[in-house]
């Protein structure tokens, strides 16, 4: 790679010397092709570290018993999620043309238009990337929109059926529901504005939790015989926490690298809104907590985070930094609300992925109508992308999952769910706690390995 | 022989093993356990809702000394693990048949006592 580019240099320097000012202008856009398609690749990279954000909030919000369940279900998702985009999800989601009116079009299987002339110079995309750059940004979101289902499911979901769903879910559902804004479909002939999808990924993926988290019923325990809730504990908030900061790192590739070249000014003015949104959200998540109870939520906090990074996400290139704030911070106390409504109402989502997706995902996109600074985005609009999202998701999530129920079924053995889907499902702990001291060395300096050696002398002499 | 059983506080497992050892006391074995007393539970919160914590972690002691050692034993555990708050605990006195040190097969007083 440096070979090359020294190469080019020298050769730069000689065209300078020889050639008339157009070759030197096809130096400089090729420069800037370079530079462009390294920022998104690097924006990919960034998102894939996102799932090992949902991987660990997942883990931590759910209980150890089901640990390595959850993980698994984590590696499954990204895997098949970048295959299933490399067979049919990348043409399904950008076909071109379209073969039924503006809903539906498909380019055929795999990337063999990879190889087409000109699919990897700047003429490809305005100079932003390469087409290879293209379908792996492109697929690092995609798995995205299943992940989020994970999490509301978790805890009682049967392995098999959640892989048949997110499969189907990740391979067609995403990218055909995708084609409608980002593929030049209907909703982008209307008007509709994702910049980087509070809908598109996170609502979509946020509609399929929802109903699959009311088709599958809460997890035993949650609400007691006479319907109050039993809150059940996470197993790990320093991982859920790791997550989350993963996740707000990831999120620079998210909405960074959907700017779709390394636009200096546009790339850094949206990784200054998604972060002052995140910021907010978890200010606003704080805040509104107050209003609940007196002793603040790590949880919920954190929660916040996530919710001012959807609600950011629709807009973050044509909202202003002071917009982009109160976008956060509305999020923030929007996913409490929500949080303890669904709980209210019998959804049971251990780590609060409905309302940090869909609620804060539908807000996200609202509040594009209202902040944005391009004239022509307006609130109707916005508001009829999302119920035609939520229509075609809700409906193809419900036919899914309630097929499945009808045939291989749904969810685990009450006594599977008990004993833990770690057991049930894998035969293994995520944790072996033979080896592990237990509480007692928390309140004592007598147990575990750090104890000084004399002060056993006492007893033995 | 007198085998006593102490429920305590986690967090006085220190204190009681400071002042057992001024007592002479041998040897002691730890468990952790869950239980209730009058204190009942408590009450926890988590995104929101309260919920109530039936079983609370306590430390189970259990020492075996010689009949004469074992007032001395209970008053020296009762003076380190009293905090005067509900839920301190409680200590027990039960009667031992025998006790044999494995090592050397000695029985009785012999096996608890210092060697």
């Amino acid at each position: 790679m440096i070979r090359q580019s020294l190469y080019g240099v020298a050769a730069g320097a000689a065209i300078v010397l020889l050639v008339p000012s157009s070759a030197l202008a096809d130096d400089a856009s090729n420069a800037l092709f370079t530079a462009n398609n390294v920022w998104m690749m690097m924006a990919a990279a960034l998102v894939f570290v996102m799932h090992l954000g949902f991987a660990m909030v997942e883990s931590g919000l759910t209980r150890a018993k089901n640990t390595t369940n959850i993980l698994f279900k984590n590696t499954f998702i990204i895997c098949a999620g970048i295959l299933t985009y490399f067979i049919v999800g990348f043409n399904l989601m950008y076909p071109g043309d379209f073969a039924l009116g503006s809903f539906f079009g498909f380019a055929g299987f795999g990337l063999s238009a990879g190889f087409a002339e000109g699919a990897n110079t700047p003429g490809y995309a305005d100079g932003g990337y390469t087409y290879w750059t293209d379908f792996l940004f492109q697929a690092m979101f995609a798995a995205t929109a299943a992940t989020i289902v994970s999490g509301a499911v978790a805890e009682r979901i049967k392995l098999g059926s959640f892989m048949i769903f997110s499969t189907i879910f990740v391979a067609f559902i995403y990218p055909i529901a995708g084609s409608w804004k980002w593929g030049g479909g209907f909703l982008d002939q209307a008007g509709f504005y994702d910049f980087a999808g509070s809908t598109l990924v996170h609502s979509v993926g946020g509609w399929g939790a929802l109903v699959g988290a009311i088709i599958l019923g809460p997890r035993l325990g949650k609400y007691n015989k006479n319907g109050q809730i039993t809150p059940i504990p996470g197993s790990s908030m320093p991982l859920t926490t790791v997550g989350v900061f993963l996740l707000w790192l990831g999120w620079f590739g998210f909405n960074g690298g959907s700017v779709l070249s390394a636009d200096p000014a546009l790339t850094s003015f949206t990784l200054v809104t998604t972060c002052l949104a995140a910021a907010a959200g978890g200010i606003g998540a704080m805040t509104a907590y107050t209003f609940v109870s007196s002793k603040p939520d790590l949880s919920m906090a954190l929660n916040g985070i996530l919710a001012g990074l959807v609600g950011i996400t629709a807009g973050a290139d044509v909202i202003n930094p002071t917009s982009a704030i109160a976008v956060g911070f509305i999020a923030g106390g929007l996913v409490v609300g929500s949080v303890l409504l669904f709980d209210k109402i019998k959804v049971d989502d251990p780590v609060g992925a409905i309302s940090v997706h869909l609620t804060c995902g539908i807000w996200g996109t609202l509040a594009v109508g209202i902040f944005s600074t391009n004239p022509e985005h307006s609130l109707l609009t916005q508001a009829y992308g999302v119920l035609c999202y939520a229509l075609f998701t809700v409906t193809s999530a419900a036919a899914i999952f309630l097929t499945i129920k009808a045939t291989v079924g749904l969810r685990v053995q009450p006594e599977e769910e008990i004993e833990g889907l770690d057991l049930a499902e894998h035969g293994m702990h995520a944790y072996d706690l033979a080896g592990s001291p237990g509480f007692m060395e928390e309140h004592s300096s007598s147990f575990g390995s750090g104890r000084p050696a004399q002060a056993l002398a006492t007893n033995e002499s | 022989m007198k085998k006593i059983e102490a429920i305590i506080k986690p967090f006085k497992l220190d204190d009681a093993k400071e002042g057992l050892s001024k007592t002479g006391v041998q040897g002691l074995t730890v468990s952790e356990v869950k239980g209730f007393g009058r204190q009942k539970g408590h009450t926890e919160l988590y995104r929101g809702a309260e919920y109530v914590v039936d079983f609370l972690p306590k430390l189970k002691l259990e020492i075996v000394v010689a009949d004469d050692q074992a007032e001395k034993v209970v008053l020296a555990l009762q003076e380190a693990c009293h905090t005067g708050k509900i839920g301190d605990g409680k200590i027990f006195v039960l009667p031992v048949d025998d006790a044999v040190r494995i090592r050397t097969g000695e029985h009785g007083d012999a096996a608890v006592e210092a060697g």
